[in-house]
């Protein structure tokens, strides 16, 4: 049975905890003894060459790539463990999800339900996991339209919409599960390039708000410099080097961050 | 059905007045063999999604003997599988009348081929959708239900339909085992009439009527389905 309470680790100061994890697809061993803080509202940039790990890593949280080893911690909450007798074992399905309501993911391709209206795709989980009801799910989802500048589109399936608005739904979907932590792997870069200013301000507002964690794998700078807390440069399955905004993008130490970073902005 | 005219067979090769005779017993015979279609097609329909779900499973003590199981009904002839249901099956105490061994034998025959329809239409489905339900945290039962198989059975819909068509020209074996329907009235007016060629050729043409449109319906269903919403 899955317990909340003897999972809590007094670490307050940490939303996301990651230890000593490894993931390796075949022979390919994308992530290396992988240690990883991130603070309640951070606001995380993660750059990196292509093939790196970063994808990756956000795909051990959200539990879509199970590590080989190591521990993950959300607030203080195991997520691929629980505890039995005082030793950590696999956690169960029940557990996993009971951990995983925390999180939330937005991917490059938005993965919206092309079968639903907007408002559909963002009442579903709220009604199905969080147990609102279909009016308060309606209220909620009207909101975060409104609020991501689609105050006028509740009704249009995926298919009708832009790139840009597309993935304005899928972020509205996300918030409507309320999470802790919310995870943006690259989610500006299937879009045509008039369109992702409109996605940027919302990400903007959002990291600007403040109470979210939000890990975002992103290669746009100027985002980066504005609403980052901290930038993380990944590297072969680890982290390069770290910093703020204005150390990593100015003044890195790594000629490897250096070449990244001047390949990034001449393109 | 009535004792038609004795002396039909010293007539010519095709006699209107016996065709029009024996036309109401054939079309009742029709009816009831498409009434065997419709029965026979939902359970195909709703068994068939329940193998490919069995198949998918995880458990690999489900998903093995279920896919024996459909290897098994799809690698034997349908009219054997009535056969044995007819008639094996009350040796093990099961009795089932001709016409529900007729239904059920076409329903789980035809199940075994809807499944693995099912099964492609579900594998269609991009695993971003997939991937989308773990991130909102969907229980299992709704992504199945709400995200998975309303994008999986739209596609599945005009292989549904030919299985459909195809059922409705199987039907008739159903005479193999005296479970009424269009071909065992034609077979027992020739029997009594010793005349072949007025029942079995009225019997085709009704065929056609039934199939042309139910084919040409099945065109439609694919211009409507065959490409998917994005
Ligand atoms: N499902 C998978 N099966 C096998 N290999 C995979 C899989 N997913 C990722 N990889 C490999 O893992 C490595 C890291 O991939 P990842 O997607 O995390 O990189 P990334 O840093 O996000 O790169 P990009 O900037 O191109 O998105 C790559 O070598 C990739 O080919
Ligand atoms: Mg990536």
């Amino acid at each position: 049975m899955a317990t909340r309470e003897p999972e809590i680790t007094p670490a307050a100061d940490v939303m996301v905890r990651m230890n000593q994890i490894n993931l390796s697809f075949g022979e390919n061993h994308v992530l290396r003894d992988l240690d990883l803080n991130v603070a309640p509202g951070e606001k995380v940039v993660i750059i990196g060459p292509s093939g790196s790990g970063k994808t990756t890593i956000l795909r051990v949280i959200m539990t879509l790539n199970r590590p080989n080893s190591g521990t993950v911690e959300i607030d203080g909450r195991h997520l691929y463990h629980e505890k039995n007798n005082g030793q950590l074992v696999d956690a169960g399905e029940k557990h996993i999800r009971a951990v995983r309501t925390d999180v939330s993911m937005v991917f490059q391709h938005f993965n919206l339900f092309p079968h639903m209206t907007s408002i559909e795709n963002t009442m579903l989980a709220p009604i199905k996991v969080l147990g609102l009801s279909k009016e308060e799910a309606r209220e909620r989802g009207a909101n975060l339209l409104e609020m991501v500048g689609l105050g006028d589109k509740y009704n249009q399936y995926p298919g009708e919409l832009s790139g840009g608005q597309k993935q304005r739904v899928a972020i509205a979907r996300s918030l409507a599960m309320r999470p802790k932590v919310m995870l943006f792997d690259e989610v500006t870069s299937a879009l045509d390039p008039e369109l992702v200013g409109e996605v940027l301000a919302v990400l903007t507002d959002l990291a600007k708000e403040g109470t979210m964690t939000m890990m975002l794998v992103t290669h746009e700078m100027g985002f980066a410099s504005e609403a980052a807390d901290r930038v993380l440069m990944f590297d072969a399955g680890n982290v390069l080097e770290e910093g703020t905004p204005e150390k990593i993008l100015r003044d890195p130490e790594h000629k490897r961050t250096q070449r990244f970073l001047k390949a990034v902005l001449s393109h | 059905m009535r004792v038609v005219v004795a002396q039909a067979s010293q007539r010519g090769v095709w006699d209107w007045d016996f065709a029009l005779e024996i036309l109401p017993d054939i079309v009742r015979g029709l009816w009831q063999t498409v009434q065997a279609t419709l029965l026979g097609i939902t359970i195909g329909m709703i068994l068939g999604l329940v193998l490919a779900l069995l198949r998918r499973s995880g458990v690999r003590l489900i998903s093995w003997p279920t896919a024996a199981v459909i290897e098994f009904i799809r690698g034997t002839p349908l009219l054997v599988q009535l056969f044995f249901i007819f008639f094996v099956l009350p040796s093990f105490g099961i009795t089932i009348g001709a016409f529900a061994s007729l239904v059920i034998g076409l329903g789980i025959h035809y199940a075994a081929y809807t499944s693995e329809s099912y099964r492609a239409g579900i594998e269609n489905v991009v695993r971003g959708q997939w991937e989308a339900s773990v991130a909102l945290n969907l229980p299992p039962a709704t992504t199945w239900t709400r995200i998975i198989l309303p994008q999986a059975i739209p596609t599945v819909i005009p292989a549904l339909g030919n299985y459909l068509v195809a059922m409705f020209k199987d039907a008739p074996l159903g005479a193999g085992i005296s479970a009424g329907g269009v071909l065992l009235v034609a077979n027992s007016i020739r029997s009594q009439t010793l005349r072949g060629v007025e029942p079995y050729t009225v019997m085709g043409i009704l065929f056609l009527v039934v199939s042309v449109p139910a084919a040409l319906f099945v065109r439609y269903l694919e211009r409507k389905y065959g490409y998917e919403r994005t």
